[in-house]
């Protein structure tokens, strides 16, 4: 075995070409350039790799649009503002690291990030640490805004707590109290299938379910138990190719004769990539592009589908806008970047109606940084005259607080900086 | 043309000037560092790579036996350290302390079953064991944190009596403090190497046959030789949950021992330092490509075809040999 | 709980027939050429992709017969090009090789088909459920096992009966001998190759028309295949073939128990086995240093 290394040309050429690439990191990274003086620095990190990356890139393309547009009406505080945008890759090690970089190096005042809740909570950890003011736009778990709350850290999707106390009411009252519900074993998921079953039990409901692994994609075995105990509604809390993989082989064994199927989020690019027959089902949208009475929201959708596509704009690129949007509040309400009085400006800020972009009066709740927005349930469909993406019909319309209870219920207690 | 046999030269006769060109760099890295763009957490994440692959090139390197699922003891050095700061006391030497010993009594016990296996089927049962521990820490969520991985633990500063290291807080001394750590290890390492103990793992992995005709115990020396670097990748591994305040499942499946294997064999496998150099290239790569593009995925899996094809002896192994040329 | 556990036991057997396909693929690879491919799942994927952008020109019918092929001829090009290079060194570089691979053909099927899941149609007759007592035994899952059947039957076949197959299984115990023989080692390991994709890129229409498309479905399916070969036996088919469906029935019938462990049970009969018999049930020993 005799491996003769010699310097080749290729071999040569690939080492000159690796040096360049060592002396390019001297330039910075993926950056919406700004133009004009010390532009307001906002890090945004987000799984665009990864089994979350068709929610990352959703987000990540409503944050592009928003600075943009941001920066044609004059940024924050007058100074234009830079997004740099980096990637989690689903893996909480490079997060933080991601993390440190855009605090150390590129020296953020925001922090924006991330989908994936266990790596939101690890940026959370480091944010809180540098004292960064962070906002969380898209990850779901529960102690985020509850046991885990931080001064620095607000969030603006919703909690399982606020979506599942939307649907139930809902749910009991067209089909039924007795409920099965297949749910992914872990956090999110746990803690999802607790307030379901504390709201339907509120009720008088009963229930069973299974925990199943995160990524199955075989529910044949649940199902079989599914249909054998006759439920009124099957809760499908599955996420990602997992809730797409359920609800196809619920609509392919016929179960959707015997049951209703319902659960909390169903987010529209899933439902974009399931057959039609599978396009089925009564869940909870946290924004939905098509609100006829709020005449704002058109605008906004007409402004921005040319910049994605030609597509309407999903729930994702709300949770960018929002959070984008609020941290300018924030700032222009305080006068300063600093994380501290931002954080207080935002408690209890309300948002206007161009930023809000729903029927409600909206804000960051003070106690647990938490948006109180709305929760649009309705029935998913296969697509209607309105165009491809005309697939959810807005039925009722749930305000945050009321779904929300109290702060002292999500064992929030934030702890001011002295 | 032959190969030169065990004649890889044992650390303590390394010329001088390279172990001084080298911690010279180390101990100066919060000055020149930024300078290049990079940031002090960076240079943690960098040795805390760079002991994992030290550790596994021991296994590897000096040894000669492909484990692909070292990431498992890795991880489990981090767990360890995690639940014991967590739960036990807020004590950064304790939970070292356990992270270390609970990745290394894994990796000594799992040993016993695979010493009699060897080249791909030793590889693969590796590869399996990994994924085991992978499936454990995220199916076990009360105590693991399951798929959201183990928080709610910051390392602790270090009360001295005297004085009062509070790494907890200042990133340089922290950064001090692993380069501590990795220092002591890898001076450790090294003397393991040297020893009468170290050269019998070098005639292992020479030729495995002709060491058994010697008389001398193979299996028992590479289950040692495994054990050993199963301690140090716990190490590793601890200091890695101390560097991040966070623990979680991928740090123990197929990708990050991929990785480790990768940063081995491009900084040089069959040499001490090489996987140093390794950690440098891969996590300054992996950083800058993954700002520039999302297509990062592409970049390092074809910086891994390049190196197999092209580089196998790494980095630190072409400069040996254009030395000893 | 009768009628519950004969359900879960067929549909044990379905799953099992899948984890047979895929790792029958891999498994061929390992025997001849001691290379654990770890693009193996990524090659799955292209086959399921392939079946996708195929579909509109040549219907569900025709990209099932074609994409395998094309999968196999991928894998034939992708063995001259890079694998070759590798046999000859330590493994290590092939496990490593792979594993690169993976990641490059993991990042083109993200570049060329998006990030976004995607569905491949499948006939409607075929959504169907057979009966209605058997509701879960969708006519998709019974032409599923027909197909792993006859592919799996076909393999034997070509292994047993044709020139190529035997010169692979007479490679598989002593490839010394064989290449002294006067066979062209080296094309027969590129055969050979081809042969592990094809497999894997049927198993991916298979899997595609069953859970869809996405840039890392092969991820998950790769694990339960190297289990099913360590449980069978390194060096054995019918080991794989008996690996693959044991644990495809296990973990059903553990769900009808215990959901949660369904997962579990795979990894704990491997632990089993490599502590009882490491050479797995039909492996034989030293078949593989």
């Amino acid at each position: 075995m005799s491996d003769k290394i010699r310097l080749t040309t290729p071999r040569r050429k690939f080492l000159t070409a690796t040096a360049a690439l060592g002396g390019l990191q001297l330039t910075s990274p993926f950056i919406i350039k700004a133009r004009g003086e010390t532009p307001v620095k906002i890090g945004f990190i987000d799984p665009i790799t990864g089994s979350l990356s068709a929610l990352a890139v959703s987000e990540v393309e409503g944050a592009k649009w928003t600075v943009e547009q941001m920066n044609k009406k004059g940024g924050i505080l007058g100074r234009p503002v830079e997004l740099l945008v980096e990637d989690s890759a689903n893996d909480t090690g490079t997060g933080v690291q991601k993390a440190h970089k855009l605090i150390e190096r590129d020296n953020v005042d925001i922090i924006m990030g991330d989908v994936n809740s266990g790596i939101a909570y690890a940026i959370m950890g480091v944010t809180s640490d540098k004292k960064v003011f962070h906002i969380v736009p898209g990850g779901h778990t529960d102690p985020i805004t509850g046991k885990d709350c931080k001064w620095n850290t607000f969030r603006t999707c919703n909690t399982t707590a606020m979506d599942a106390a939307a649907v139930t009411g809902e749910l009991v009252k067209r089909f039924g109290k007795k409920w099965f519900f297949i749910t992914p074993d872990y956090a999110y998921g746990q803690t999802l299938q607790a307030n379901f079953v504390k709201n339907l039990t509120a009720l008088g409901g009963t229930w069973q379910g299974d925990m199943l692994p995160i990524a199955s994609s075989d529910f044949s075995a649940t199902l079989i138990k599914a249909k054998a105990y006759k439920p009124d509604v099957l809760l499908n809390n599955m996420g990602g190719s997992a809730q797409i993989n359920c609800m196809k082989q619920f609509v392919q064994f016929g179960m959707n004769k015997d049951m209703a199927l319902g659960g909390a989020l169903f987010e529209i690019e899933s439902v974009r990539s399931v057959p039609k027959e599978a396009q089925a089902g009564w869940w909870c949208m946290e924004w939905y592009w098509n609100q006829p009475d709020v005449p704002l929201v058109k605008q906004f959708v007409d402004a921005i589908s040319p910049a994605i596509g030609g597509k309407k704009p999903t729930a994702r690129h709300w949770m960018s806008y929002v959070s984008l949007h609020a941290a300018r509040l924030a700032a222009e309400t305080a006068k300063s970047l600093d994380a501290v009085k931002m954080a207080h400006a935002l408690s209890d800020l309300e948002l206007p109606p161009e930023v809000a972009l729903m029927p409600g009066k909206i804000k960051y709740r003070a106690g647990d940084h938490q948006l109180m927005s709305d929760i649009f349930v309705g029935q998913v469909h296969p697509p209607g005259p309105g165009g491809p993406d005309d697939l959810f019909k807005i039925e009722s319309t749930v305000t945050g607080e009321q779904a929300a209870g109290s702060v002292e219920s999500t064992g929030c207690k934030i702890t001011w900086p002295s | 043309m032959s190969t030169p046999l065990a004649t890889a030269p044992s650390p303590a006769a390394r010329p001088w000037r390279q172990l001084l060109i080298i911690w010279a760099l180390l101990l100066t890295v919060p000055l020149w560092l930024p300078l290049l763009g990079g940031y002090t957490a960076m240079a943690g994440r960098v040795l805390v790579f760079a002991l994992a692959a030290m550790s596994f090139n021991m296994l590897l390197g000096f040894t000669g036996v492909m484990s692909f699922g070292h990431a498992a003891y890795f991880g489990l050095g981090a767990y360890g350290a995690g639940l014991c700061l967590k739960f036990v006391a807020a004590s950064t030497p304790l939970a070292m302390l356990a992270g270390t010993l609970l990745g290394g009594i894994a990796g000594t016990l799992f040993g016993l079953l695979l010493v009699r296996r060897r080249g791909v089927y030793f590889a693969m049962v590796t590869i399996a064991f990994g994924q085991v521990c992978f499936y454990i820490a995220y199916k076990w969520d009360d105590l693991t944190g399951g798929y959201d991985g183990l928080r709610g633990f910051a390392r602790a500063p270090i009360d001295l009596g005297f004085a009062t290291l509070d790494i907890a807080n200042n990133g340089t001394l922290f950064y001090f403090f692993i380069l501590l750590v990795f220092g002591l290890a890898v001076g450790l390492q090294a003397l393991v190497l040297g020893s009468p103990f170290g050269r019998t793992l070098l005639a292992i992995r020479e030729n495995e046959r002709r060491a058994r005709f010697l008389g001398l115990p193979v299996e028992r020396h590479i289950w040692l030789s495994f054990s050993i670097s199963c301690f140090f990748t716990a190490l590793a591994g601890s200091l890695y949950a101390l560097l991040n305040n966070f623990a979680d499942p991928l740090g123990l499946n197929y990708i990050m021992s991929g990785n480790i294997v990768m940063i081995t064999v491009m900084g040089g496998m069959r040499t001490f330092w090489g996987p140093l150099v390794g950690a440098v290239l891969f996590v300054m790569l992996q950083d800058y490509v993954s700002s520039m593009t999302t297509n990062w995925m592409f970049f390092v899996g074809m910086t891994f075809v390049l190196v197999v094809l092209f580089f196998p002896r790494g980095l630190m192994g072409m400069l040996k040999r254009k030395a000893e040329a | 709980m009768l009628q519950l556990v004969l359900f879960n036991l067929t549909n044990g057997l379905i799953v099992g027939a899948f984890y047979v396909l895929m790792a029958l693929g891999l498994s061929l690879i390992i025997n001849l050429s001691n290379v654990v491919n770890f693009a193996h799942g990524n090659f799955l994927a292209i086959g399921g992709y392939l079946a996708f952008t195929l579909t509109p020109y040549l219907g569900f019918w025709g990209a099932l017969l074609v994409s395998p092929f094309l999968t196999a001829i991928f894998g034939y090009i992708i063995e001259k090009l890079l694998i070759r290079h590798v046999y000859a060194r330590n493994h290590i570089y092939s496990l490593l090789l792979t594993f690169g691979l993976g990641f490059i053909l993991q990042d083109a099927c993200r570049f060329i088909w998006g990030p976004s899941p995607l569905p491949l149609g499948i006939p409607d007759i075929l959504s169907l459920p057979i009966t209605a007592d058997l509701f879960f035994i969708t006519w998709y899952r019974v032409f599923m096992v027909v197909v792993v059947i006859v592919a799996v039957a076909g393999l034997f076949a070509f292994l047993r009966y044709t020139r190529v197959g035997m010169r692979i299984r007479a490679g598989t115990l002593d490839l010394d001998t064989v290449s002294a023989l006067g066979v062209n080692v080296a094309a027969l390991r590129s055969y050979n190759f081809a042969v592990g994709s094809f497999l894997a890129g049927l198993a991916g229409v298979l899997a595609a028309g069953q859970i869809g498309l996405n840039p890392n479905m092969g991820d998950d399916l790769i694990m339960p295949s190297f289990i099913a070969i360590i449980v069978g036996g390194v060096g054995s088919l019918t080991g794989t073939l008996l690996g693959g469906l044991l644990i495809g029935v296990a973990s059903a019938l553990t769900t009808v128990v215990y959901p949660a462990g369904a997962e579990a049970v795979i990894y704990i009969i491997m632990a089993l086995v490599l502590l009882i018999r490491p050479r797995g049930l039909l492996g034989e020993e030293g078949m593989l240093t």
